[in-house]
């Protein structure tokens, strides 16, 4: 049903339908709204026969999650940010185990300086733990790819994260379809747990495993990921039968055709990154863009096969892997590793802790890709003055102080001085 | 169970009195079918096969297999366990091993009360009978995974938690734990500078804090009197929520003692008054276990290497005074010395 909802809401309502029988979470901003949501439909009794279970950090959320995942039941949990890290453990023990809980994350930056919106930096701590990492550019998206991530984690036995943009799609009303429970019941089979802990069969889960086994285990968890990669696009046209929509897929080529600029991102972003495109192309540029749905399992072949007819590809990403540059940059690197003639890639950090991606920024950076390319990270609507200051500062003395602290004042400052 | 006690009845036993020693013991033989131990039964369900991998005389291995069975003998076998990381987990499923003859888990060291609510969860919407018990060492209970355990505790889940207190970190090769005593030696409180050993003042007596959180059951237990050990869990699976049980295990290997010694040990620390055996429900103590004559707490010391260093050129640590204060203590606090050893209640004092 079509309704003007709040993201938060509509994930709620999605994740009701598809039944889950426990949920474990602990509040953090911006994902409160989506427990708060199952939460209420628990207690109202819409949502039938599941547990809901308060608890008192992410580290329990998750690991009620495992307990209730490995007894059988269809298990769900939600956070970002801190609270990802602060579970940490648990996120890749339940990887390591196999179990099929889908987690929402609203993507937040990780403190310090605490900071309580958007980016990726939390969903790329945790990308090598074996979990699937889906991301949603819209809050339609945001919805099917929770129906999608059950069926996913379920059919593999493998945790599913869904990776929603913090408050730009959590809190954010659109309107958005909302499936029917009919649709839900014929893409969702019920869980059927391919481990589980019974009394009538009892098994060990969890043995300590020596040298001679755990390499085998590790590569058979990525061999499964590798089977995801056939089974999300599968998935994805089951999907579009049934609810007459694509959901998910690898990834989404945008204008590609005869692109010689492409760009790469993931999340929310990506509606922006169409907007400049268009305008770039009735200006006659030649470009494209490639939204990434599927981070982990990473689509090496399909990205390949599309970037490698451009010049350039530019990565436009939410995260820095510090002292690297950007995490999705460099994975992209290692797939157009050992083509024949790569194209060159330029990677740019850009809406770091809620900074807002703006359509002439984008349109700045992707015009510099075409005339004067560059190498290594370029950080998008860099405040170089400041940064030139505190470097100038740190250089000077020992105790210059919290950088964070020093910016703000110099942009007081700034801000109380005379324009020009 | 059948009705084994055929005596006439002027004939019939006596009321049993568990002593462990000398003239007093009364063998299984000598003992009603249904009064006996869970393990003095053929048809067991040994939980806990042999052939694990824990040291000789590990009072943990014994500890949880006659809890686990009793568990099982209780529930009709209908149980899943959840285990911390610690020996135990280690010792009893080396891949592609595993000792446990009832579905277990094993997921980290800090978690387990927090999974086991996940697998209570699950049996509730499954609508399923099967009960929880979680257990873990002293260092994945009263550290690491205290915050899940009051979270267990203070949503009252339907979990018994089950700690074997073997008083330090003994898979990681002897740390100290915050339920290891003062003045003990371990890795982490080598017997070296002044005051060697661990500090006074510091550690957690969790019993008390399981106790304060107004759950159902809470009670401890030791290895060296297992017809109590078997009672309590037995007990316990009869009452639905939250409950706790922390078993006294003697460790040879961390305490530096003789592994024929581990029930001794055992004894002796409850003798002495350091660890005392009780039970509580809803808040309130409401028996603890008697003494029937105060061993000085210098006689227990004396049988670890853990303590070697109180009795240094053959004189006395005055620290031993301090620990003998804290039985004292415990004594006076619960009232364990009577005339009389049975149980009894006694007024809430603790
Ligand atoms: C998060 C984490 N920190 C540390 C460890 C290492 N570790 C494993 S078992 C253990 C100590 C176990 O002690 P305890 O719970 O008392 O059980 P015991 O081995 O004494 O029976 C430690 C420190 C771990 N596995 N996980
Ligand atoms: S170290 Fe201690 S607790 Fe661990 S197996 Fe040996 S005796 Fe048992």
């Amino acid at each position: 049903m079509l309704k003007q909802i709040e993201g938060s809401h509509a994930m709620a309502e999605a994740i009701a339908l598809c039944r889950p029988e426990v949920i474990c979470a602990y509040p953090i901003t911006p994902q409160t709204h989506i427990v708060e949501g199952v939460g209420e439909l628990v207690k109202t009794g819409e949502l039938e026969n599941c547990e809901f279970i308060n608890v008192e950090s992410e580290f329990a959320a998750l690991s009620v999650a495992i307990g209730a995942s490995a007894a059988g039941a269809r298990a769900y949990t939600a956070t970002a940010s801190q609270g990802l890290l602060f579970m940490a453990e648990a996120v890749y023990n339940a990887a390591g185990l196999g179990l099929p809980i889908v987690m929402t994350l609203g993507n937040r930056a990780i403190g310090a300086p605490i900071n309580i919106w958007n980016d990726h930096s939390d969903a790329m701590s945790m990308r090598d733990a074996g979990w699937i990492q889906l991301f949603a550019e819209t809050n339609q998206e945001a919805v099917d790819l929770h129906i999608l991530a059950f069926r996913l984690a379920e059919e593999l036995s493998m945790p599913v994260m869904v990776c929603v943009d913090g408050f730009i799609l959590t809190h954010a009303f659109e309107r958005v379809d909302v499936p029917d429970q009919a649709q839900v019941d014929a893409f969702l089979p019920p869980y059927d747990p391919v481990q589980v802990l019974d009394p009538e069969n009892p098994a060990s889960i969890g043995a300590m495993v020596g040298p001679e086994a755990f390499t085998e285990v590790r590569f058979l968890a990525h061999y499964k990921q590798q089977q995801a990669l056939r089974l999300i696009p599968a998935f994805s046209q089951d999907f579009a039968k049934i609810f007459g929509r694509a959901a998910g897929g690898l990834l989404r080529p945008y204008r590609i055709e005869d692109a010689e600029t492409i760009v790469v991102a993931m999340g929310s972003v990506c509606g922006t990154i169409k907007d400049v495109v268009d305008e770039m192309r009735d200006d006659g540029v030649k470009i494209g863009a490639v939204c990434i749905v599927s981070y982990r399992p990473f689509p090496v072949e399909e990205l390949r096969q599309i970037l490698s007819s451009a010049k350039d590809v530019v990565v436009v990403e939410k995260s820095i892997a510090v002292g690297v540059g950007g995490p999705l940059a460099d994975n992209i690197d290692g797939a157009l590793r050992n083509l024949d003639k790569p194209p060159k890639l330029h990677s740019a950090i850009a809406g770091l802790g809620g900074r807002p991606i703006m359509r002439a920024s984008l349109r700045r950076l992707f015009q510099m890709a075409v005339e004067s390319p560059w190498e290594g990270a370029h950080f998008l609507d860099l405040n170089e003055h400041v940064v030139g200051r505190e470097i100038h500062r740190v250089r000077k003395t020992r105790r210059s102080g919290s950088t964070a602290e020093n910016i703000l004042r110099q942009l007081a400052m700034a801000s109380e001085l005379p324009p020009g | 169970m059948t009705e084994a006690n055929t005596l006439p009845p002027d004939e019939a036993p006596q009321k049993l009195k568990y002593y462990q020693k000398g003239t007093f013991t009364v063998g299984n033989r000598l003992v009603s079918e249904d009064e006996r131990a869970v393990q003095a039964s053929q048809d067991r369900s040994n939980a806990l096969t042999s052939g694990h991998r824990a040291c000789q005389g590990c009072g943990e291995a014994l500890g949880a297999r006659y809890a686990i069975d009793a568990a099982m003998r209780a529930t009709g076998a209908d149980l899943i366990a959840v285990n911390a990381t610690g020996c135990l987990e280690v010792f009893t499923t080396p891949y592609p091993e595993t000792s446990w003859q009832l579905p277990w888990l094993h997921s980290l060291f800090g978690n387990a009360a927090a999974v086991a609510t996940g697998v209570a969860a699950a049996m509730r919407v499954k609508k399923k009978n099967t009960r929880v018990v979680a257990q873990g060492g002293d260092g994945g209970t009263t550290d690491i995974g205290f915050q899940c355990l009051s979270g267990m505790f203070e949503r009252n889940d339907d979990v018994l938690y089950i700690c074997y207190d073997n008083e330090g970190y003994m898979n990681t090769g002897v740390q100290r734990s915050s339920a290891t005593p003062p003045t003990a030696r371990t890795a982490t409180t080598p017997a070296m500078g002044p005051e060697p050993g661990n500090v006074f003042g510091t550690g957690k007596f969790v019993p008390k804090i399981a106790v304060a959180h107004n759950i159902p059951y809470v009670a401890t237990a030791t290895v060296a009197d297992l017809h109590d050990l078997e009672h309590k869990v037995i007990k316990a699976m009869s009452i639905h929520g939250a409950r706790y049980i922390q078993i006294s295990v003697p460790c040879p290997l961390g305490w530096g003692a003789a592994s024929c010694d581990t029930i001794k040990l055992a004894r002796l620390a409850v003798e002495c008054g350091l660890y005392p055996i009780f039970e509580a429900e809803h808040g309130r103590v409401t028996h603890a276990r008697k003494i029937r004559r105060q061993v000085p707490v210098r006689e227990y010391l004396k049988l670890q290497k853990r303590f070697a260093h109180l009795f240094r050129d053959g004189v006395d640590d005055p620290r031993i005074l301090h620990l003998q204060a804290i039985c004292d203590a415990h004594i006076a606090e619960y009232g364990l010395l009577s005339e009389d050893d049975e149980l009894s209640g006694v007024p809430n004092g603790a």
